[in-house]
């Protein structure tokens, strides 16, 4: 932990809605351009969410506000770990902690819609929680440790040696940014049967929260998914992981929904057949630590 | 070593003394007292021994022998006691009269025996069994006073129930008085007595309502003990007779190390299978469900299971570095990844609270066969979380299935609302199961990095990790769903319901502040008592010394989410936003608010929703059948790795 | 300003409409159109929505779902009628069963006519909502200032 690290906790803190935002900008446009639309302005998640403090909010229950707070508060401290370049694992917990809570929103509004999404959102934790697991754990064995300090300073070649645990992390972050086939707990097109689930019963600040949540959410992501690469510097991982990430917004629109079911296999498939048999070759690859 | 004495002495006096009280009332005041009594003593013992180095007591050559006098004729008792009840046995059940003398006739064989080992120390105490005690008198004494009130209401509503009270609060001081002997015995001999006591004691609390089931049940935990007792009975008969190492004192087999000592540990690791209901032998930890809700809690939570993995945990450093050890891993993990699946399919809270158990004690085995200092260290923080978090939840939902008249996790829903306390507190107890900073995420957060290090053979360590890595995500789902329903409001006004009556209070209101408190200072715990445990038997040279201690860095972020677990609350309580209410949505066919909608041809029809249980993705049945061949065929590896 | 400008998010509901104009609306939303490059999105759910577009001439079946949409929109919201049916009943004006014009059960704010409505028109009328939905919100808060003051 150095001076270095603490500001960009910090900064993450303070900037990472702006980058989440603009990520999400950008992901509307692209979606847009592929769909041959102009599609919105770059600052469109922004206007938003500010429209959406502007709003009254509706609860079901009063205590779902609460929920969101915990929702919020450990996404902000899963990430704040992350940049402090402390422990993988940690990290990996707090934003676990924090996808539960949002489930415990929707699941105290008790509508239909709001349930089948947070019992759908928790199926898709149980099914990409195992991966990320392995993606720590991969970086643990490449490196030593799980630190994030010591991932980034780990060997240049640390992506081929977990090259399946690539391969999976990246299958999983298309659940984790809620991209078709895997949109079941709420999808992004709200006029479908699912309405909106998770976050159907949210409104108001209530949502704009949500939103905020995700937004730091997509930075966590892209923060992982860099790390897979740090070890070349910022001037080239940088680029390629944000390359990496807007990739799914192809996988996003090409694909149908798969039920839940099927996700939850075919995750399992991935993490055992890329993670797991990574995890194991790797004494073979060569340990750098 | 008075306070040692006390504990396994003073609760058979006291079931006595309560077995012979005039009326209900006085018992219930007895009961409180000796409670009292006994959780104050453990209390006291366990600050006595923080910090400490293991103290061992020698008693006067005359009183020992007294003693194993003593022992020898009650052990014989107790096997005839066993015969006795073996009369209601069906003929299939034939092995267990057979596995008894089996058992009795090993014993006998080691008593007698021409020349045996000298005991020097017979009893002792380290910080490890400081801290079980203070988990046996604490939490154990807790379910003892809720069972005053609850086995009230419990013969009221049994019709043919025969009231055995009396007796049933006699079995109850019993085990705990056999639990204090497990952890403070260094006699193996006396240790196997208490052993078997608590087998005793299981069979027939769990038969204790007299129905079929319930006797069949009893005697399918009987069985399976007896199993585990016969593995037992063997290893005393090696360590008497046997080549190698010739020894009736646990320390000693302890330091022998796993080149002496594996033969006899193996064996007794599959006594301590048996009875922490590893597979292949969990099934009778699920048919202990029809017994009256305090003894689940008490079998799942400070006791019975308790014994097993605390037997395991003192072994570990003969299973350290082994392949036995690692086949004893991969029961657990097994067993953890099995049952974590199947808890989902669950919809009975009692049936997810038993397959948890069985998953988080294989959790612990799949620490105690690693046997470093950092799974040893996960091993024990879990013994601690589980046994509090589980008592509260199992007594939680006992007095939960009072007030709403079911325990099926459906009709909770809403609980929150319908009942705060009742609700908050089961909520803390799921917390603390999973959630908890400090409970079951740094054991396992531990035992990923231990396992990782694991070099018994190229990829155990991986596979370790990742039967963690697939068990914890089901985990996850059913505590999480289950949450989900308690916390959901109710779609109708809720109609005011029963108050939860003041002994089940008491209980559970300690057990919810021994929760926090245990969570919020648990490095006090870690200093007190699982550290010089740890240290002593790196000292001693019986397992490596690690640097992986958690970074101090890592301690403050876990606090700091503690602390945001318990200020969100308040200051939520503090500054309610103000928000207007609504019903929930339901495509704009809303009839009386959230709780019905105007379905087709104009009916109005109620809303319900179910979680989801995976049915049909996790088959219980086949998988279950496969994990128990699976579960035989590693036990079978892990003898035969040891023989 | 107010941010309600830049992004209205709309529900669309078809009160007993022939769905001609209900076509014409999700054209909005095709390439050719692409109202999201106004912010415009269809959300399908009245808590997230502030504009409520309704097509069609009402009847007593869907009165009871237009109202509680409407009443499970969070303040400030603006209704939009659509399509000659939502002004007056347009062709089905006569029919026994129809009550004839969105107004006869909500306050509308903005008319579109047309049968069916152009998509222009629509988005026309949109933008319009966007001027009324504005003052609300300025109202709203001068209401919020006033119950804290
Ligand atoms: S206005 Fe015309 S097109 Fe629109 S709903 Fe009515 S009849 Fe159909």
């Amino acid at each position: 932990m150095s001076a270095y690290t603490w500001w960009l906790a910090i900064g993450f803190l303070v900037l990472g809605p702006l980058v989440g935002a603009l990520l999400a900008g950008i992901d509307r446009i692209l979606t847009a351009r592929m769909q041959s639309r102009k599609g919105p302005p770059l600052l469109q998640p922004v206007y938003d969410v500010l429209k959406l403090l502007e709003k009254d909010t509706l609860v079901v229950t009063h205590l779902q506000s609460l929920y969101l707070w915990g929702f919020l508060f450990f996404m902000l401290i899963s990430g704040f770990i992350l940049f402090l370049g402390s422990d993988l694992l940690l990290s990996l917990f707090a934003l676990t902690v924090s996808g539960i809570f949002l489930c415990l929103a929707a699941y105290s509004t008790n509508s239909p819609y709001s349930n089948i999404g947070s019992a759908r959102e928790l199926m898709l934790t149980m099914a990409y929680e195992p991966m990320l697991i392995m993606v720590a754990l991969g970086f643990f064995l490449v490196s030593g440790s799980f630190r994030v300090s010591d991932i980034v300073q780990g060997s240049p070649w640390q992506v081929l040696q977990l090259g399946g645990i690539l391969i999976g992390f990246l299958f999983v972050l298309t659940i984790k940014l809620r991209k078709s086939p895997f949109d079941l707990s709420a999808s992004h097109h709200g006029h479908q049967e699912l309405v909106k689930g998770i976050t159907t019963d949210l409104s108001g600040t209530d949502l704009a929260l949500v939103e905020i949540g995700h937004w730091y959410e997509n930075v966590i992501l892209l923060g992982w998914l860099y790390l897979f690469f740090a070890p070349w510097g910022l001037a080239v991982a940088l680029p390629i992981s944000i390359v990496l990430f807007f990739a799914e917004v192809l996988v996003d629109n090409t694909h149908a929904r798969l039920t839940w079911s099927s996700a939850l296999r075919v995750s399992w498939w991935v993490t055992v057949l890329f993670g797991v048999t990574n995890l194991l070759v790797l004494p073979l690859i060569g340990h750098s630590s | 070593m008075f306070p040692i004495i006390f504990l396994m002495g003073f609760p058979l006096v006291a079931g006595l003394a309560i077995a012979a009280a005039p009326d209900a009332e006085t018992r219930g005041r007895w009961v409180r007292l000796s409670v009292a009594l006994i959780a104050l003593v453990s209390v006291l013992l366990a600050l006595s021994s923080m910090g400490e180095a293991p103290r061992f007591f020698a008693l006067g050559e005359g009183t020992q022998h007294g003693f194993d006098l003593a022992i020898t004729a009650a052990s014989l008792a107790l096997a005839l006691v066993l015969l006795y009840f073996c009369r209601r046995i069906r003929p299939r059940e034939w092995y267990i009269p057979v596995l008894i003398l089996l058992q009795t006739g090993l014993m006998l064989a080691v008593e007698f025996a021409a020349e045996h080992p000298e005991v020097e120390h017979a009893l002792y105490v380290d910080s490890f069994s400081a801290l079980m005690a203070l988990i046996i008198g604490g939490v154990g004494g807790l379910i003892c006073i809720h069972a005053i009130r609850y086995m009230q209401d419990y013969q009221a509503h049994a019709e043919g129930i025969s009231d055995r009270r009396p007796a049933f609060f006699f079995m109850l001081f019993l085990f705990l008085g056999a639990m204090f002997g497990i952890v403070f015995a260094n006699h193996l001999l006396w240790l196997f007595f208490f052993w078997e006591v608590t087998t005793l004691c299981s069979f027939w609390l769990i038969s204790y309502s007299g129905t079929e089931e319930a006797v069949r049940n009893g005697f399918r935990a009987l069985g399976l003990n007896l199993v585990g007792g016969v593995a037992f009975a063997g290893a005393l008969v090696w360590l008497t007779m046997g080549p190698g190492l010739h020894t009736w004192e646990l320390d000693r087999l302890v330091d022998a190390g796993s080149t002496l000592a594996l033969i006899p540990a193996v064996l007794i690791a599959v006594a301590g299978l048996a009875k922490s209901a590893q597979l292949p032998f969990s099934s009778w930890l699920l048919g202990a469900m029809v017994a009256p809700t305090p003894i689940s809690a008490l079998l799942h939570s400070s006791t019975m299971v308790k014994a097993g993995v605390f037997l395991l945990v003192k072994l570990a450093p003969v299973f350290h570095g082994t392949f036995a050890g690692f086949s004893l891993s991969l029961i657990g993990g097994v067993t953890f990844l099995v049952t974590s699946l199947i808890a989902v399919n669950q919809r009975n809270a009692k049936l997810v609270l038993a397959y948890s158990t069985i998953a988080n004690l294989g959790l612990i085995v799949m620490c105690a066969g690693i046997g470093t200092t950092a799974t040893l260290w996960a091993a024990i923080l879990l013994i601690l979380f589980h046994a509090v978090a589980k008592a509260l939840l199992f007594l939680g939902v006992g007095t939960t299935e009072h007030l709403i008249g079911s325990r099926d996790i459906e009709d909770m829903e809403g609980l929150v609302y319908r009942h705060p306390t009742m609700a908050a507190m089961l909520l803390v107890g799921v917390l603390g199961m999973f959630l908890a900073p400090f409970g079951m995420l740094l054991s396992k957060y531990t035992c990923f990095q231990a396992f990782l290090t694991v070099d018994v053979m190229p990829g155990a360590g991986v596979l370790l990790a990742a039967i963690l890595a697939f068990g914890s995500a089901p985990t996850l789902f059913f505590w999480s769903k289950w949450m989900g329903k308690l916390v959901a409001v109710p779609r109708s006004a809720p109609s005011p319901e029963p108050k939860i009556p003041r002994d089940e209070w008491i209980a559970l209101v300690s057990l919810t502040v021994v929760t926090y408190v245990a969570c919020a200072l648990f490095p006090l715990a870690d200093l007190a008592f699982v550290q010089p445990y740890t240290q002593a038997l790196v000292d001693s040279g019986l397992i490596p010394a690690s640097a992986d201690r958690i970074p101090w860095e890592t301690i403050v972020l876990m606090s700091v989410m503690l602390a945001g677990l318990f200020t969100l609350p308040l200051a939520f309580w503090l500054r309610r936003p103000q928000y207007a209410e609504v019903s929930g949505y339901l495509s704009g066919a809303n009839v009386s608010g959230g709780a019905s909608f105007r379905g087709a041809m104009g009916l109005e029809r109620q809303v319900e929703s179910r979680s989801y249980y995976l049915q049909s993705f996790i088959h219980e049945v086949p998988l279950m059948r496969y994990a128990l061949i699976g579960s035989a065929l590693l036990v079978i590896l892990m003898l035969g790795a040891g023989l | 300003m107010s941010f309600l400008k830049k992004s209205p998010w709309v529900l669309h509901y078809a009160a007993t409409s022939c769905n001609g104009c209900d076509i014409e609306l999700l054209a909005c939303l095709t390439p050719l159109y692409d109202v999201e490059r106004l912010g415009i999105v269809n959300t399908g759910n009245p808590k997230h929505a502030d504009i409520f577009l309704v097509t069609g001439s009402v009847n007593e079946e869907s009165r009871k779902v237009v109202e509680n949409l409407y009443a499970q929109m969070p303040d400030p919201k603006v209704v939009v009628a659509i399509g000659a049916c939502a002004l007056s009943g347009g062709i089905f004006r006569d029919a026994y069963n129809v009550y004839g014009g969105i107004d006869q059960v909500l306050p509308v704010d903005v008319y579109v006519p047309g049968c069916a409505a152009r998509p222009e028109a629509i988005i026309d009328g949109v933008v319009q909502a966007l001027g009324i939905l504005e003052e609300r919100a300025k109202e709203r808060k001068r209401q919020r200032r006033m119950v804290r003051a």
